[in-house]
């Protein structure tokens, strides 16, 4: 490929320029640097939770091959005779067994251990956050659709390696969970007692589930999860970063720093920054300390069982739904676990499918490469507010316990409480975070209208006093106004030309309904015009 | 460092007008602007700063290289059941404590000075890159239509139709072998969820004491965890068992058993119910003897053992089985029947 080389005195190329020549002639990376080397990053802070979850995701799996150096997936039952005196002479699973070897016995395994736990909690709240951004600021708009939904998939099958990472220790409270997980299995209706056999290689517990799951957590799972890594990685290369708006900044191009130097070296520098912060965490903070829960019983349980963070909402689903169960013709339906089970990936998928519905909402076929500020999009910022609010109620069903307890409240209480917030709190902080967005969109318009408040008051002659807005710059009033604002979908006449009535499919009416609640009168306020701006800057001066 | 010591020909205001902001637009207010002007960081002007920079920067690094033979020794010569007060998390782990602080120090040090070389030294001058439309150009959507068309024709797929179908039919039924093949994950449940080791006659053993009881080991008010004689915790299937005989045990007054079945399979007040949550599975364990409920401590299912093990709240769907007991002849304990009912939770097969 490379035609032209730089000589030394000697007539040869540096041995780097050698090697770079080398590799070109058979991957063909000087075309592929040609494109990236020198790729632009727009910065922004909330640009680099992304990065946190991949980061985590690296050190998940560097630790998590230390780990399976020296874990036993076994359910063969041995004697304990490490060193942690407690649990001497008890009996236990190999794989408990071995988890005790490397928390007690390998230097620095309890370390790689809590690392490795702790990654992972990090890991799945930078998705739900950095889920969370693109969700407010719009960033999952054309072209990036589909990276949303690699984005959600790893949020899920993260959830899911980490329920059976946590299972494998086979200890009490992990245990606990892959009961529960059994029991609603159980519920399905028709299969679900042959899934639970199927699963478990017979009845609970059996002893088969610490090698199956560890051959989903440590091969199945990660795989696919890789492979999404980097088909998410190669598309927000191929997009180019999204940016917010601001003086140069078009949806046309991308302002930032190139990747070689700056951002090379700052992304770099912040996967240390990260392995760094979640090592003094392992070093400072104990986390899933197996040996104070012991080695898994069917008959034995401790209170206060709780999942990872992750799981805590379906927890909450199964412990506030009341317990209906239907008995007919000899058969049970267990709609009191069943329901739970459903809703659980309702709650995921109806945030996954959000960008579908509002883009056949807006009817927009565009491209989208300029945030949007969330106050910009009322009802958008409500709907995802709601989710939060959703979720956070289940979380909080996920522990109504540790609430009863620590607010010295009745658990009944806590329990109702989720019981009616699943359905209110929802709705209540919609409205309450459209209204929100509703006054800071007037706030914005004020301020280019009127200039920003100095907070200096001045007294005029005749008494007067009045308050000093100082006009904004013109990047700042740009900023302000960049934003677009879509017109609701017009429905069109209800007959046409001839006086017959239009078929109008329920679809298209039902869109209009949306497209009226989302960009109608009252649901946004409308961004200052040129000359409502000329007039009043022009018709009494500034004051 | 103050102003004055920098270079008079460093300093921003000699240097060349760089992206000034285009002119405010007299039609349109609102006009982007443009990129605003770079703005000059102290590193940029001040040879000085930037050395002081490149220092701190070398600095980290050498800090991570220092932190790193600490983490080495502190693996050498910490032995690995020492435990330290450190204030204020308590005792904990020394070696885990050294370990995983000087592995953070060396890997934050280097992050750290990445970061501060990036900001202080690396240009910081925006650059700008064009976008092009991710979709194709109609010229080439054309040709890859027409190539499409081209070789679907040349494959003759749609012309040799028995062709097509016999091979969507093959590649529709080769998964299915894959699908057989799972059936031997696990055996089928039959009637196995219905049966426990509990059987007429099997006594009940202590789980603390592995003894035999006799009514007089049971005081009122007091929660004593069963399990059926000969179920041994070295038995290869005891897990599989213990998941469904566990049993608990309480004293009630016989007045105060609310339910007549519940009295009837009851000795001297003793009632034997099934340990195992009717809801999940998870163990019962969570005793007031003053009002006789137990409280399942996973999901706050809450049953009335005085009558019939009925749910009183929480998310379980029915009562906890009970175990019909009473004495042996020697006055021991014993059952008088495996559970009526399958115990734990509820699935389609219950009825």
């Amino acid at each position: 490929m490379s035609t032209t080389t730089t000589k030394d005195a000697r007539g040869k190329a540096p041995a780097g320029e050698r090697v770079a020549d080398w590799a070109d002639g058979r991957l063909g990376i000087y075309s592929l640097a040609k494109a990236n080397m020198r790729k632009i990053f727009p910065d922004h802070p909330s640009f680099m939770l992304g990065e946190i979850c991949l980061y985590s995701f690296i050190i998940i799996i560097l630790t998590g091959v230390y780990l399976t150096l020296f874990f036993h997936p076994s359910m063969n039952e041995v004697e304990y005779t490490g060193s942690y005196v407690p649990l001497q002479g008890q009996l236990m699973s190999e794989a408990f067994n071995s988890t005790m070897h490397i928390s007690f016995d390998v230097r620095g395994g309890l370390l790689i251990r809590q690392i490795h736990h702790w990654a992972a909690l990090v890991f799945l709240a930078g998705m739900f956050v950095h889920m969370m951004r693109v969700f407010f600021t719009g960033a999952f708009r054309k072209p990036r659709e589909i990276n949303w939904v690699f984005g959600f998939l790893l949020f899920v099958l993260g959830m899911f390696t980490g329920f059976t990472g946590y299972s494998l220790p086979d200890d009490l409270l992990s245990g606990t969970g892959v009961r529960f997980m059994e029991g609603a299995v159980l519920s399905v209706p028709i299969v679900g007692t042959y899934l639970s056999f199927f699963l478990f290689g017979g009845e609970f517990p059996g002893g088969d589930f610490v090698a199956r799951f560890f051959a989903v957590h440590v091969l199945l799972l990660p795989g696919i999860m890789l492979g999404l890594v980097v088909a998410h990685l190669i598309l927000v290369f191929y997009h180019k970063h999204t940016q917010f708006a601001g003086p140069g900044r078009t949806n046309n191009n991308v302002v930032g720093m190139p990747l070689l130097p700056v951002y090379m070296a700052k992304a770099g520098g912040f996967f240390f920054l990260v392995f760094g912060v979640i090592a003094v965490i392992a070093a400072l903070v104990q986390i899933n300390p197996i040996w104070a829960m012991g080695p898994y019983r069917p008959d034995q349980v401790s209170t206060g069982a709780q999942p990872d963070w992750y799981m805590g909402f379906s927890e909450g689903l199964i412990r506030a739904m009341p317990g209906w169960e239907i008995d007919f013709a000899g058969h049970t339906l267990v709609l009191g676990v069943f329901i739970p089970l459903m809703i659980f990936p309702l709650v995921l998928v109806a945030i996954a499918v959000y960008p579908f519905i509002e883009s056949w909402v807006t009817g927009d076929k565009r491209e989208h490469h300029i945030l949007d500020r969330p106050r910009n999009a009322p009802t958008r910022t409500g709907v995802g507010v709601a989710w939060i609010t959703w979720y956070v109620v289940m979380l909080i069903g996920g522990g109504n316990d540790l609430f009863a307890t620590h607010f010295h409240l009745s658990i009944n209480a806590v329990t109702w409480f989720v019981r009616i917030a699943f359905f209110v709190a929802p709705v209540i902080a919609f409205i309450v975070t459209k209204r929100i967005c509703l006054g800071l969109q007037r706030r914005d318009r004020d301020k280019v209208l009127h200039g920003r408040e100095s907070g200096i008051i001045k007294r005029l002659p005749h008494g007067e006093f009045i308050e000093i807005h100082e006009p904004l710059s013109q990047e700042q009033l740009h900023t302000l106004t960049a934003h677009e604002q879509y017109e609701p979908v017009e429905i069109g006449p209800k007959v046409d030309e001839y006086g017959v009535e239009r078929k109008i499919p329920a679809s298209e009416k039902l869109r209009a309904k949306l497209s009226e609640n989302y960009y109608g009168e009252g649901h946004q306020i409308p961004k200052p015009t040129v000359d409502e701006f000329k007039e009043i800057t022009s018709g009494h001066g500034h004051h | 460092m103050s102003s004055q010591d920098i270079p008079e020909e460093n300093l921003p205001t000699a240097q060349d007008e760089h992206g000034a902001v285009a002119l405010a637009d007299e039609e349109n207010p609102f006009a982007d602007p443009g990129l605003p002007p770079h703005e000059h960081r102290i590193q940029d002007i001040d040879e000085r700063a930037a050395r002081r920079s490149e220092r701190t920067v070398a600095l980290l690094f050498t800090l991570s290289m220092v932190a790193t033979i600490g983490f080495i020794a502190s693996y050498v010569a910490i032995p690995i059941d020492q435990n330290i007060f450190v204030w204020p998390i308590g005792h904990i782990s020394a070696l885990n404590f050294a370990l995983g602080m000087t592995l953070g120090v060396a890997l934050f040090a280097i992050g750290a000075g990445a970061v501060h070389w990036a900001r202080t030294l690396m240009s910081d001058e925006e650059l700008v890159d064009e976008r092009h439309p991710i979709e194709a150009t109609p010229e080439v959507k054309a040709k890859v239509l027409a190539d499409f068309k081209q070789g679907a024709k040349e494959s003759a797929i749609g012309r040799r139709k028995l062709i097509r179908n016999t091979m969507f039919g093959a590649l529709t039924l080769v998964p299915l072998s894959g699908l057989v093949l799972l059936r031997d994950l696990g055996p089928l449940p039959e009637d196995k969820l219905r049966h426990t080791l509990w059987k007429s006659g099997k006594l009940l053993i202590n789980q603390n004491t592995h003894e035999p009881m006799r009514p007089s080991d049971i005081a009122v008010g007091s929660l004593t965890f069963a399990q059926p004689e000969g179920l041994e915790e070295h038995d290869h299937d005891f897990q599989r068992e213990i998941a469904k005989a566990a049993l608990m045990l309480v004293r009630i007054q016989p007045d105060n058993i609310k339910d007549k079945q519940t009295l009837e399979w009851s000795h001297e007040g003793i009632l034997a119910y099934s340990k195992i949550c009717t809801h999940v599975g998870c163990p019962i364990s969570l005793y007031e003897q003053q009002t006789h409920h137990v409280l399942c401590p996973c999901h706050q299912s809450t049953f009335d053992l005085a009558d019939g093990g009925k749910v009183l709240f929480g998310p379980a769907g029915h009562a906890l089985p009970q175990l019909r007991i009473g004495v042996n002849d020697e006055g021991y304990l014993e059952a008088r029947d495996d559970f009526e009912e399958p115990v734990g939770p509820a699935f389609w097969e219950r009825g």
